[in-house]
């Protein structure tokens, strides 16, 4: 393998390391499809650089050498965008801007089995990419708010309407937001927050 | 205009079909990444969980004269804590392939694994508190 000296990996700046009290880590997941805004989201938020992890979908020829017959796979890298808050001494967030098809999702193990919540990030001009997303969470359990993304050409649809063609409970947020904008992006997430405390409170025993 | 309308797939009550590996599973073969396990140090009785993305790494031990560059680099990065997903994007390594060397490292005992908080059936209000906080302050 083609491998940088360990003398010169970039690693991260001095003020990008974590406290060694940091214990756990905690993520969410911004979902939604090609150029909707999800890496403009992560990177306004996030207290790092957005970096990317990328995982390789191998489509045939699993498990031969690497050094033989290398020419015969076809491999297609799938990246995802990712940025960093820190809550705490203790405690970590992660978000993470995943492409909207659910063949990539089980690339990164516990993807969204493990995440607090996603936010399905969507653009008016092209809705019906979100159909898919909205039902796959829906089948896997995973809680959810919309972001309708705001580019100025897209088509403005009231709440309610937009709340009819998703098909959406009443209780599941939709909110409109600027992806470049941090107070913004913030809002989204503290909106994906209170429903998910909503869901905990309901949790509550009698 | 009226925008599109989405239709519920009909099938919902169903489980989501189990994602198959390219060539199909194979019995007793643990090439995939994603059944590598490791040991979290943190659930009692030596409990197993796989390596997140989230996952946080931070090394216990200097570099072995055995050490592959890679391994060298990765030790080198989690002087203090980081993510796995991080150290996927400093070492341009894909995240199965980060899986595996650290997979070795934990055995080597060279690094330890700080396992996430994942979602729980019932969410944890005091954690949602905490990371609303958190956000309130960025
Ligand atoms: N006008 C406008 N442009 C945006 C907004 N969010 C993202 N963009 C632009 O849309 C393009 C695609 O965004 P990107 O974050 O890369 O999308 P991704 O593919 O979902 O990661 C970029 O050129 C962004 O600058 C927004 O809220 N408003
Ligand atoms: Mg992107």
């Amino acid at each position: 393998m083609d491998f940088k000296s360990s003398d010169t990996v970039p690693g991260p700046r001095a003020e990008d390391h974590l406290p060694h009290t940091t214990q756990a880590a905690v993520k969410i997941v911004i979902v939604g499809g090609f150029g909707v805004g999800k890496t403009t989201m992560v990177g306004s938020v996030s207290e790092i650089r957005p970096l990317t992890t990328e995982e390789t979908m191998t489509q045939a020829g699993i498990g031969v050498d690497d050094n033989y017959g290398s020419d015969t796979k076809t491999a297609t890298t799938v990246a995802m965008d990712f940025g960093r808050i820190s809550i705490t001494e203790q405690l970590v967030l992660y978000l993470f801007g995943t492409p909207g098809q659910e063949r990539f999702w089980f690339l990164w193990n516990g993807l969204f089995e493990g995440a607090l919540g996603a936010v399905v990030l969507l653009d008016t001009r092209r809705l019906e990419v979100s159909f898919d997303v909205i039902g796959r969470l829906e089948e896997r359990g995973v809680p959810f708010v919309v972001a309708v993304n705001s580019f100025p050409d897209a088509p403005r649809y009231p709440t309610a309407e937009l709340r009819g063609a998703l098909d959406l409970p009443e209780e599941i947020p939709i909110i409109e937001c600027d992806a470049r904008r941090r107070a913004s992006s913030r809002e989204v997430l503290m909106t994906l927050m209170r429903f998910l405390h909503s869901l905990a409170v309901q949790h509550v025993p009698a | 205009m009226t925008p599109p309308q989405r239709r519920r797939r009909q099938s919902r009550e169903q489980p989501p079909p189990e994602p198959v590996a390219a060539g199909g599973p194979k019995e007793g073969e643990q090439k995939n990444p994603e059944r590598l396990y490791i040991l979290t140090g943190a659930a009692a009785g030596g409990e197993r969980a796989p390596i997140d993305l989230v996952t946080l790494i931070v090394t216990s031990a200097d570099p072995p004269p055995t050490a592959t560059p890679e391994q060298s680099a990765l030790l080198r990065l989690c002087r203090a804590p980081l993510s796995v997903a991080e150290i996927s994007a400093y070492l341009s390594l894909p995240f199965g392939v980060v899986t595996v060397l650290l997979t070795d490292l934990l055995t080597a005992e060279l690094v330890q694994a700080r396992a996430p908080i994942v979602r729980q059936a019932v969410p944890d209000r005091s954690l949602l508190e905490a990371v609303m906080h958190g956000l309130q302050k960025l």
